[in-house]
């Protein structure tokens, strides 16, 4: 490129204003992101701990490998979650909208009851959990992907339609779930029924480390545009206008949600309002730049979820499962944020 | 230099720009034309931010249907009529993404300095710590223009600037891209709502109506009674006043 006049030699500033003393308007807080990212790292360090060691039995190797495993699915979400809702706001530039408010998981759900209502409850006993497992995942993933394709590209909806049409989406598919689940056999109903609400105390074993290979595939499949993703942020046109190849780069996106909210669904059960709870925080917490608001939402989300069993657990001694406090939680928060008109 | 070649743009039945051919020189360009011409729509299809339906855009050379995007970002910078952000950003954090382009984070030497000189050409030293929802819509559309400079292009394409822009902060934005122009070689092609400014500080108008350019040349040739008539369908005067043509309306 030609060699311009640089910097200020001659080219006399617009409006010069007040000039001196005046940058201390720079704010800066006690703790900065980086500290504060620190401070959720061993926050969630000490409740894993707390939730794995805390009032072991002499006989601890049971109980250890029990909450071992609870433990491994809680990490598993709180990533797929917490990544795929900063990512699916980031993409869709709004801050009330989630894959699971926009009724991804509803999707997802909808798919597994409608291949037990057709194939028979004989596939759930009969097919290797691994395979159905990877049959559903890419049929869901693909549909969702198509639909939210078709739905998001070339077209500048406003926001509340968009709300409504995922609202709308969500409620179809539950229906199709509900309906279909009235036509099984109480047996299979039974089953298909536990498939509905999240559960973090009954995750299938042999499902955990394929749902950690692909969680971890998806994440490395970020790492090439790990640059972009904060000017995608800026919105479609300003994003185009930085050189971000916005059709490339969202399509790529959308995959890697899909994908992980299938992971976390297929492997715990749908959680609505969980994502927008852990978002928020983070964005509050230490703004939007992903490097920063991605590790931070992930963090919260451990410290939620494992924080929340434990408390749950030892401290309140409930049965009460913790997604249902959780989604509360979430719900309170997407109501607020409504209210709140900071949609955008 | 900017080329379109047959460039058409539909929007549904409305033909927003229709079979438009020119060839914009180098210095500052206004494009003017009454609302709904298709001035934003020609301004951000050159810009490639729109897609057009027919036809070619070349600037500088490139085609920017064809020129990798981030190619073209180091080349043309290109702000909109309208500028929301969904996520809430200070005024430096803004401009520092003008960086993006050229692979800086904006925290290298050079970043830092272009950063630097895009704030202080703008006056925006004093609110650069702000967030950009707690500033006035003025000092807002300084901040986004901070950003395309910072971009540090060849071409820079603007869509009604001087909204929002008080008198003093217009004319001293007029001066700067007059200067950018004289000094960094800077090609721009601005839309100007306001005729006076066009006829002060444009090298060459572009006139149109309709989605197509129905005039192209000097201020001489462009600002006049019958073009300005016709093009507005309003009854128009043209004064000089200490040698600058001013537009009156009937
Ligand atoms: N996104 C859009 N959808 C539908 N029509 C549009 C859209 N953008 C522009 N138009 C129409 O295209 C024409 C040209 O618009 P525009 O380029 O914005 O004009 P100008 O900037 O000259 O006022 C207008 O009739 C406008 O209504
Ligand atoms: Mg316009």
């Amino acid at each position: 490129m030609a060699e311009h006049t640089r910097a200020g030699a001659g080219t006399r500033p617009i409006a010069s204003g007040a000039a001196s003393g005046t940058t201390s308007a720079r704010r800066r807080p006690a703790f900065g992101p980086g500290a504060r990212i620190a401070l959720l790292a061993v926050v969630a360090a000490g409740v894993l701990a707390l939730y794995l060691f805390q009032d072991l039995p002499a006989r601890w190797q049971y109980p250890l490998d029990l909450r071992g495993r609870t433990l491994a699915g809680m990490l598993l979400v709180a990533v797929a979650v917490g990544v795929s809702t900063v990512l699916f706001q980031t993409i869709t530039a709004n801050r009330i909208l989630t894959p699971g408010i926009m009724g991804f998981d509803a999707v997802f759900m909808a798919i597994q009851v409608f291949t037990v209502f057709a194939l028979g409850p004989v596939v759930l006993v009969a097919t290797p959990p691994l395979v159905s497992w990877g049959v559903e995942l890419v049929l869901m993933s693909g549909f969702v992907v198509g639909l939210y394709w078709w739905l998001f590209m070339g077209r500048r909806l406003d926001l509340h339609v968009i709300v409504l049409a995922g609202l709308v989406l969500g409620t179809v598919f539950r229906s199709i779930t509900a309906f279909l689940q009235r036509l099984l056999d109480p047996d299979t109903f039974a089953i298909v029924q536990d498939l509905a609400f999240a559960s973090f105390t009954s995750v299938d074993r042999t499902l955990l480390l394929p749902t950690a290979v692909l969680v971890l595939a998806a994440l490395a499949s970020l790492w090439p545009i790990r640059h972009d993703l904060d000017v995608l942020g800026l919105g479609e046109a300003p994003a185009i206008g930085l050189g971000v190849e916005h059709r490339r780069v969202v399509m790529h996106v959308i995959v890697v949600v899909a994908v992980l909210v299938g992971a976390s669904t297929a492997l715990v059960g749908p959680v609505m309002f969980f994502g927008l709870l852990v978002a928020n925080v983070a964005y509050t917490m230490v703004g939007h730049r992903h490097s920063r608001s991605l590790p931070a939402a992930v963090l919260i989300g451990l410290i939620a979820l494992v924080g929340g069993q434990w408390f749950l657990d030892r401290v309140l001694g409930f049965a009460t499962e913790l997604p249902v406090v959780i989604e509360f939680l979430g719900g309170v928060v997407f109501i607020a944020l409504v209210l709140a008109g900071r949609a955008r | 230099m900017i080329q379109t070649d047959s460039l058409t743009k539909r929007h549904g039945d409305i033909v927003a720009v229709d079979d438009v051919t020119i060839e914009l020189g180098d210095g500052l360009t206004a494009i003017i034309g009454p609302n709904g011409a298709g001035k934003s729509t020609l301004l951000c299809s050159i810009g490639r931010l729109i897609r057009a339906d027919a036809g070619r855009v070349v600037v500088g050379g490139l085609d920017v249907a064809t020129t990798r995007s981030r190619d073209l970002a180091r080349r043309l910078a290109v702000l909109r009529q309208e500028n929301h952000l969904p996520i809430r950003l200070s005024v430096e954090e803004l401009v520092g993404f003008g960086r993006f382009p050229h692979g800086g984070n904006g925290r290298s030497v050079h970043d830092r300095a272009r950063i630097e000189n895009a704030l202080d050409l703008l006056g925006l030293e004093p609110v650069r710590g702000r967030f950009l929802d707690e500033l006035s819509g003025g000092q807002r559309q300084r901040a986004f223009v901070a950003m395309a400079l910072a971009q540090d292009t060849d071409y820079l394409l603007l869509d009604e600037p001087l909204n929002n822009l008080d008198p003093r902060h217009a004319v001293e934005l007029m001066r700067l891209l007059t200067r950018l122009v004289t000094q960094r070689d800077l090609r721009i092609v601005v839309v100007l709502h306001d005729l006076n400014v066009a006829a002060r500080y444009a090298d060459e108008v572009v006139a149109m109506r309709e989605g197509r350019v129905v005039a192209q040349g000097s201020v001489e040739q462009v600002i006049t009674v019958e073009q300005l008539s016709d093009l507005f369908e309003t009854p128009a005067r043209v004064a000089e006043v200490e040698g600058r043509r001013i537009v009156l309306w009937e």
